[in-house]
Order: C-alpha cells, then sequence, then structure tokens
C-alpha cells in the first residue's frame, strides 16, 4: 500500500484494555477513568524497577480478566518499557507462562505493541495478542537523569514520566461495542537535530507529524476525518512544534482535531510538571482508559493514536548526540 | 520533510517558554541569603555555649549538614529546592544533598557496587575540580608571592 500504511483486512477487535496509574496520576484530571489506582508508588517493592513490573503486572491481569481470558489463551505478548534492556516487562511477564516479546521504541512503544500485536492477529498467526507498556517517575528518573531526591531546577520545557502502565487485548474474536484496529503505520526516524535532553517534545514532534502527515496521504483523509488524532507525550512544547512543522508542511490546522496524551493525564497549572506527561506510561495509560472508554461508548468514532519516542541513551546524550524521534500510529474505529 | 534543522532551531526558540531567570535570581538570592544569616547565627549561638572558633567553624556546616540529610531522607528538601534553586544547591546544602540522594538511591545495588560507588556520582566531579582549581590556586599564589618578596 502506499506510504507504508498497513490496511488490516481482518480488522482485530479490541477484547480489553486496562491501566494502573501510581497517586500523582490519580490526582489529576482522567482520575475516574483508570481501573487500577496504587497510592503507593513502590508498591511495596524494594526498588523502583520491582514496582515499575508490578504496575504492567496489574494491568496485563487487569486487562486478561476484562476480557474473559486466561493467559494461555494469549499467543503473543509485546510488552516494552523505558528501563535498559526492557526489565520491567521481563520481569513483569516472567511468573506468566506467555509467549514473550520484548519491545523498545522509547516512548512510542504502547504504539509500537499495538501495531505488532494487531499485524499477528490480522495475519491469524495469533487468536489473541497483547500490548502492553510501563513507565516508572522514580525508575526513569534515576536512569536517566539524577537520584529522585537531588534538589535541583527542572527546565519549563522538561516532562513528568508517568507512573503507570496500560494493556490493550486485541484478537479475533467477535466484542460487540468494541473498537477495532483498522490500520497501522509504521514510523520514520526523525532527527532535527536537538540535543537538549530536557526538551524531548521538541526532539519528538517532526516524527510525530511525519507519520500523521504519511498516514493522512496513504489513506487520502485529512484530519477533519478523524474525532480524534491522539499523539502519546509531545507535551506543551512538542504540540506547539508538531501544529506549526504540520501546517508549514501539509498546510492544515491540526488542532482542533488533536489531543496529546502527555497534556491530558495531570493539571498544568497545578501539579507541578511543567510542559507537561511523559514516558510510555503515559501515552499506555491514557489510551487504555478515557481515550478506550469513549470509543466503547461510541462518544469518539475514529481514532488515530501516534505515540512518539525519542531513540536517546543516557550514554548517546552525554556523548553530546542529537535526539532521534519516531512515531508509529495505529487507527481504531468502532464502526 | 522539508524543515532544515538551522528552521527547527528558531521554531523550537519560538515555540519553548524560557526559565523565569529574574524570579529565579531573586528566589537564589533570598534562600541563599537566608541560610548564610542563619549560619552567622548558629555562629553566634555557639560562641554563646563558650566554644572555640575552630570548634564553631566546624560545628556550623556540621549543622547544616545535618539538616539537609535529614530534609532530604524525608523528602522535602528537593521541594524547597525546586524553588530555591542555586540558593540551595550553591551554599554546602546541595553538597550535603547530591551525597545524602545518591545513597538512598543506590542502597538496592548492596554497600558497596551502589552506595560505595555512587555516592560521590554528582559530587565526584565538585570534589575533583575544587582540589585541581585549589592546586592550580597554591602555584598562582607561590608565584605571586615570590614575585612581590
Amino acid at each position: 500500500m502506499s506510504n507504508s500504511v498497513i490496511n488490516l483486512k481482518n480488522r482485530p477487535f479490541v477484547q480489553s484494555f486496562a491501566s494502573a496509574v501510581g497517586k500523582k496520576e490519580s490526582e489529576g484530571p482522567l482520575k475516574e477513568y483508570f481501573d487500577v489506582i496504587c497510592k503507593d508508588t513502590s508498591m511495596g517493592q524494594d526498588s523502583w524497577e520491582m514496582a515499575e513490573s508490578f504496575y504492567q503486572k496489574k494491568a496485563f491481569t487487569t486487562a486478561l480478566q476484562k476480557a474473559d481470558l486466561k493467559e494461555s489463551d494469549l499467543d503473543i505478548v509485546f510488552a516494552g518499557d523505558l528501563q535498559s534492556q526492557c526489565t520491567a516487562a521481563g520481569f513483569a511477564l516472567r511468573d506468566y507462562s506467555v509467549p514473550f516479546s520484548g519491545t523498545y521504541g522509547a516512548c512510542s512503544t504502547m504504539a509500537l505493541t499495538l501495531v505488532l500485536s494487531s499485524l499477528m492477529v490480522n495475519a491469524g498467526y495469533a487468536q489473541n495478542a497483547a500490548a502492553l507498556t510501563s513507565s516508572h517517575f522514580c525508575a526513569a528518573e534515576r536512569q536517566f537523569r539524577k537520584p529522585v531526591q537531588y534538589g535541583g531546577q527542572r527546565p519549563p520545557t522538561a516532562q513528568w514520566t508517568v507512573t503507570g502502565s496500560g494493556c490493550v487485548i486485541l484478537g479475533n474474536g467477535k466484542k460487540e461495542h468494541m473498537p477495532r484496529a483498522e490500520k497501522v503505520i509504521f514510523g520514520k526516524i526523525r532527527d532535527l537535530g536537538i540535543e537538549d535532553e530536557n526538551n524531548m517534545g521538541a526532539a519528538m514532534a517532526p516524527a510525530a507529524c511525519e507519520t500523521i502527515g504519511r498516514f493522512l496521504d496513504g489513506t487520502g483523509t485529512s484530519p477533519e476525518d478523524y474525532d480524534l488524532i491522539l499523539t502519546g507525550d509531545l507535551g506543551a512544547v512538542g504540540t506547539k512544534l508538531l501544529y506549526d512543522i504540520f501546517e508549514r508542511e501539509y498546510g492544515g490546522n491540526l488542532a482542533p482535531h488533536h489531543k496529546d496524551c502527555g497534556l491530558m493525564i495531570y493539571s498544568l497549572d497545578s501539579q507541578d510538571v511543567n510542559a507537561g506527561g511523559s514516558g510510555c506510561g503515559c501515552s499506555a495509560s491514557v489510551l487504555c482508559s478515557k481515550i478506550m472508554k469513549e470509543l466503547c461508548e461510541g462518544k469518539l468514532n475514529k481514532v488515530l493514536f501516534v505515540a512518539t519516542g525519542a531513540l536517546l541513551s543516557q550514554t548517546s546524550a552525554m556523548q553530546g548526540e542529537t535526539v532521534p524521534g519516531i512515531a508509529h500510529g495505529i487507527l481504531f474505529s468502532n464502526q | 520533510m522539508s524543515v532544515s534543522k538551522n528552521e527547527y532551531s528558531k521554531m523550537t526558540e519560538n515555540a519553548q517558554p524560557h526559565s523565569p531567570v529574574f524570579k529565579n535570581s531573586i528566589k537564589a538570592f533570598l534562600f541563599g541569603g537566608g541560610i548564610c544569616c542563619a549560619g552567622q547565627g548558629l555562629f553566634a549561638l555557639y560562641g554563646m555555649l563558650k566554644l572555640n572558633n575552630d570548634q564553631i567553624k566546624a560545628l556550623v556546616p556540621i549543622t547544616f549538614i545535618v539538616i539537609t540529610a535529614i530534609l532530604t531522607a524525608f523528602g522535602i528538601f528537593d521541594k524547597i529546592a525546586r524553588h530555591a534553586g542555586a540558593g540551595t544547591i550553591v551554599p554546602i546544602t546541595g553538597f550535603a544533598n547530591s551525597v545524602v540522594c545518591s545513597a538512598m538511591e543506590y542502597r538496592n545495588e548492596g554497600e558497596i557496587p551502589g552506595v560505595g560507588s555512587e555516592i560521590f556520582n554528582i559530587a565526584g566531579p565538585v570534589i575533583l575540580y575544587g582540589t585541581a582549581a585549589s592546586f592550580v590556586y597554591g602555584i598562582i599564589y607561590w608565584i605571586v608571592e615570590r614575585v612581590i618578596a
């Protein structure tokens, strides 16, 4: 198909979705939509890393329960996170007997796991496939920045890593009122020279624009044809840049049809999160709560979900490399 | 994509909010100044306890280090520092916080590979370049002293 937009002929059904979030996220505007809220961000674990795995477990088991499925019903789980070597996902799923593929796409991982799951189901290689991701503020801070209790100031462009996880199970089984995956698109890496690791939104906005633009071109549609184009974690700066580049490249106004999960999960004015939320858990928990619920209820009918990721590491940042961005997309429809 | 890196750099510059430098400077001045005044107050207080000058000079920073360590352990220091900025980083409070927060963060990795090797993760460069700078200063001082003499 032109522009690498893949049409899912069998349109896999969302069998279930679930979200698990921490205290700060439960105090934000989406509090009523989450399935599991864990006020103790350590989840009773010894380390932040194990706590993050616990969030994944919560989202995963809740999604299985909601779909009325057993772990043996899953043919594949694509799961990922931000920790080195995707350990949050590996440790979360070590207690389950499910085929597992660790997946890394930085903060775009939720879209990437959804794309891979829907392709497997669409092709008939899997009856049911799960897409699962998470992030944890403290685990991410300590890996990418400074110890959690370090007393420094954050620049206004910095974003706050979401503590939370989301899981979507896709399958061939018909489900009334549940959304279906229609089309998917893999992102292209875009790097316009942003070096500031405290400005991830700016690093990822070009990739988001490229994926959205290529998807619209490939499907012969325009932003008006969608109830919502939902990006992952561009935050305030990245969102503004997305609108600017989109207008310049495609000549349209994206703003009336677009929202960003990073701007939805927290109250920017009162929760001291600077430019908004970020992390794999940001797009995952927003998609697997408010967005999926509104798709089921028919408040939203056509949602293009484009999660964005910054493909840097601590090493690349310290060596002065610029930050490449990526954005994968999946179209959900309830028609 | 037709946007060049140079153009995007300008677009980013226009899109991003800048740190409120003036407000941050005022806050840093007030917090930093407050800490210095408190230090002077402690100096006077310890003086009333009939301690000698050397003892007081050691006790004042120790007091700040202990207070910072306690505030860091209870998760209060970083909330203050978010407003105070350089006002709490530059005095000895910043140094104490950087050591204590590293020790807390890496305790799960064990006493030697964790706390032992990571405790000066942030403070290490200050110690290294502080020592190196004092060595250079010492040489300059030695030369200037000889020239003047």
